[in-house]
């Protein structure tokens, strides 16, 4: 047993971040706020080609690497506040569902199911050749792959979307799809494992910008950060990553280690995919409150800046607002856990 | 990142399993918690099991007497010890996990003959003398005197929190000996059988008398009993403190996972989990328990490579210790009145299951006091990882 992150892991992570600074560096994603489309054809092949849809496709087609590889690939996705429907099309990507999905060239948005009564919300619409439909974890109906969504009838862009970067359309209705077959619901585990890590990369760079702002900003003559109020408040905000990183990355494990997972369906006396569902759920849960937390606490300590359109934590909270309700909702994946406990 | 167990760590798993499993059910009923000679007798047999079996000291070094086993097969042995429901360290706490770490770090050959066979054995108990009325999460700025006279030390003040006091053979006991601040303070070997040694006992909130005080008046300690030198005291302190291998709570973690899994059973026999938010707050806690049980395998796998659990240590703490806490008030509210009865109640002739939830709401209120409060742990995360300046 190693759990940490390894050393090519942390190389690989490495490798991400400088592709992101040089073809999404943070000034250039912000060229596109408010736009129709928020992320280029080119960008969005960049991002294929560097392999961060295809990481876990054996070779030659993929990198052949296992899902906490992606997950350390998407938390610097997420810090680096990168738009598009990354895990929609990492998904499609892996199970071979769209061509062009893998290298970048096509795009796959997910489609959250609306509650009743609600309108059906769609991301990125004019930029998507197809969506996915991924039912929530304890339904036992098939996936749904629709690929007719830029035409779809009577839809219409949403003029304020909450996040600037995340482009938003209305329907009425979502066009026919076609049923996948998706065996052991593998689209919802690694879409509610990826989110969760986009999750975790937008508390981390909020923490740090939060601790970078308290060194650095004076008054009453001295750093902020040298107030235990403030202090208090950033070292909540590390714990609160580091827990739900350390969920996220043993869900992953669990899904590259099928010999863990089967061990500790055991322990549990569960089956091994209640087990897996309560470690996706789980990560799940802790990652998208860990992401709001700590980007509600960043603007705290950053003060009347914290809440200016310039300072980028309002992206950051609001990205995280979107992530946390796609792949399963806090409150929708912590009533499901209640019932998932070891057997007594 | 790798959870799986290699062969020869399965092969311990497994011999250990196989032990406790042959073991365990010749064990008597555990004595009542204010029966402090039952306890001492209780778990000084089951060191003696341990000892006898060769799992005493699983996480000493070999060069104290102990297993000298990995970060990773300490953790084994506390997870398969915690699941098999085996008795906890009890009364040897401070010998096995803190004074005799010290001893082999720090202490003189001569100590390490002494003192180091009988706490692995059983034989003998340990308590602490280091926190004061008033030098608590400001331990530097303690006051027990010790003044040398002859060969021995003359120690006066007063020492509180002190665990198996009334049970214990020796006090691993912190004192001034020069100059204020932590460069005057040394380590001591204190006998509990000395002369001028008061013992009173301090009722918790919960009616126990799980701590005393001490008060030492002209107590002649030895000066072969100091462990280090003169006024190094504070860095013998630090250097047992590094003994952590991540794996501190295992325990505390397993069994707070198993008291939820007991309050969801009673919730859902009182048919409360219809009620949405109380299943949320159960599921939230699961998720909570999940990432700390996988915080606890990265910060042994950090100490396996590096010796040390690295930055997880203090992380896992502030947040055990608050998740514990809405768990005790969770199953308050669960147990709705049943939870003003720490007596084991029967409805319809059935188990409540009450008494250990109320045990673990009046324990749990402890856990982000002692061992350094959340406050103070704060500070440590703020300063020490995060980098933030020391002025307060």
């Amino acid at each position: 047993m190693d759990f940490r992150v390894g050393e090519e892991q942390r190389e690989l992570a490495e490798s991400i971040r400088a592709m992101v600074a040089g073809r999404l560096p943070l000034e250039r994603i912000r060229e596109h706020e408010g736009a129709e489309q928020t992320v280029t054809a080119q960008q969005w092949a960049a991002l294929g080609e560097t392999g961060v849809f295809s990481v876990t496709l054996p070779e030659p087609a993929g990198v052949g690497l296992g899902l906490a590889d992606a997950a350390v690939v998407f938390e610097e996705l997420g810090r680096a506040l990168v738009p598009g429907p990354l895990v929609g099309t990492f998904l499609a990507a892996s199970a071979g569902l769209v061509p062009g999905a893998a290298d970048g060239s096509a795009m796959v948005g997910l489609c959250p199911t609306p509650g009743d009564g609600m309108p059906w919300l769609v991301e990125h619409l004019a930029s998507l050749d197809a969506g996915l439909v991924i039912p929530a974890p304890a339904e036992s109906t098939d996936p749904i792959l629709v690929t007719s969504l830029r035409t779809a009838p009577g839809a219409t862009r949403i003029t304020t979307p909450l996040d600037p970067l995340t482009p938003l359309w209305q329907l009425s209705e979502l066009p026919e799809g076609a049923a996948q077959h998706d065996p052991g619901g593998r689209l919802w585990r690694d879409g509610a494992i990826l989110t969760a890590a986009l999750q975790v990369g937008h508390a981390a760079e909020t923490l740090d910008m939060a601790v970078a702002y308290a060194k650095e900003r004076q008054q009453f003559g001295k750093p902020i950060g040298s107030f235990q109020a403030v202090k208090h408040m950033c070292a909540d905000m590390l714990v609160r990553a580091e827990v739900a990183r350390s969920a996220v990355h043993a869900a992953a494990c669990l899904v590259d280690e099928p010999d863990v997972l089967a061990a500790e369906a055991v322990t549990a006396g569960r089956t091994i995919d209640e087990r897996m569902l309560r470690a996706a759920a789980g990560a799940k849960v802790l990652a998208d409150e860990a992401a709001l937390a700590n980007a509600r606490t960043a603007i705290q300590v950053h003060g009347g800046m914290g809440y200016t359109w310039e300072v980028p934590l309002h992206l950051h909270l609001k990205r995280s607002r979107v992530l946390a309700t796609t792949c399963g909702t806090p409150a929708v994946l912590s009533s499901l856990l209640a019932d998932l406990l070891p057997a007594a | 990142m790798d959870l799986r167990y290699t062969a020869s760590e399965h092969a311990f798993a497994e011999e250990l399993r196989t032990w406790l499993a042959a073991t365990l059910p010749s064990l008597g009923p555990l004595p009542d918690n204010d029966d402090w000679p039952g306890r001492r007798a209780y778990d000084s047999a089951w060191q003696r099991t341990l000892y006898d079996a060769g799992y005493a000291g699983v996480d000493w070094p070999a060069e104290g007497g102990g297993r000298g086993a990995s970060p990773v097969e300490q953790l084994i042995f506390k997870e398969e010890c915690e699941r098999a429901g085996a008795p906890y360290v009890g009364v040897n706490f401070v010998g096995l996990l803190h004074a005799g770490p010290t001893i082999i770090a720090e202490g003189s050959p001569a100590q390490r003959a002494r003192y180091l066979p009988s706490i692995l054995r059983g034989e003998e108990v340990w308590c602490q003398g280091f926190s004061e009325p008033d030098a608590g999460s400001d331990l530097a700025s303690l006051r027990t005197s010790a003044v040398r006279d002859g060969d021995d030390y003359v120690v006066n003040g007063s020492k509180i929190w002190t665990s198996f006091a009334v049970v214990a053979d020796f006090c691993e006991l912190l004192v001034r000996t020069g100059a204020e601040g932590n460069r005057g303070i040394s380590w001591l070997i204190m006998p509990m059988d000395s002369p001028g040694i008061e013992i009173r006992p301090l009722r918790t909130i919960e009616g126990s008398t799980e701590f005393a005080q001490l008060f030492l008046n002209d107590v002649r300690i030895p000066a072969a009993n100091r462990v280090g030198e003169e006024n190094d005291g504070w860095r013998v302190t630090m250097v047992t403190l590094s003994f952590e291998r991540g794996t501190a709570f295992v325990g505390d973690l397993l069994e707070a996972t198993r008291l939820l899994g007991a309050l969801h059973a009673i919730g859902t026999r009182l048919g409360l989990l219809d009620d949405a938010g109380l299943a949320r707050r159960i599921g939230h806690l699961v998720a909570a328990f999940d990432a700390l049980w996988a915080l606890t395998k990265r910060n042994v796998s950090e100490a396996a490579r590096t010796g040390v659990p690295g930055i997880g240590g203090s992380v896992f703490k502030l947040s055990f210790s608050e998740h514990a806490q809405a768990l005790g008030d969770l199953a308050m509210e669960v147990l709705d009145r049943a939870a003003l009865s720490a007596d084991p109640l029967k409805g319809d002739g059935v188990p409540v299951g009450n008494a250990e939830q109320v045990h673990n709401w009046y324990k749990s209120i402890n856990l982000t006091i002692a061992a350094g409060t959340s406050q103070v742990q704060r500070n440590i995360v703020a300063e020490r990882i995060l980098g933030l300046p020391r002025a307060r």
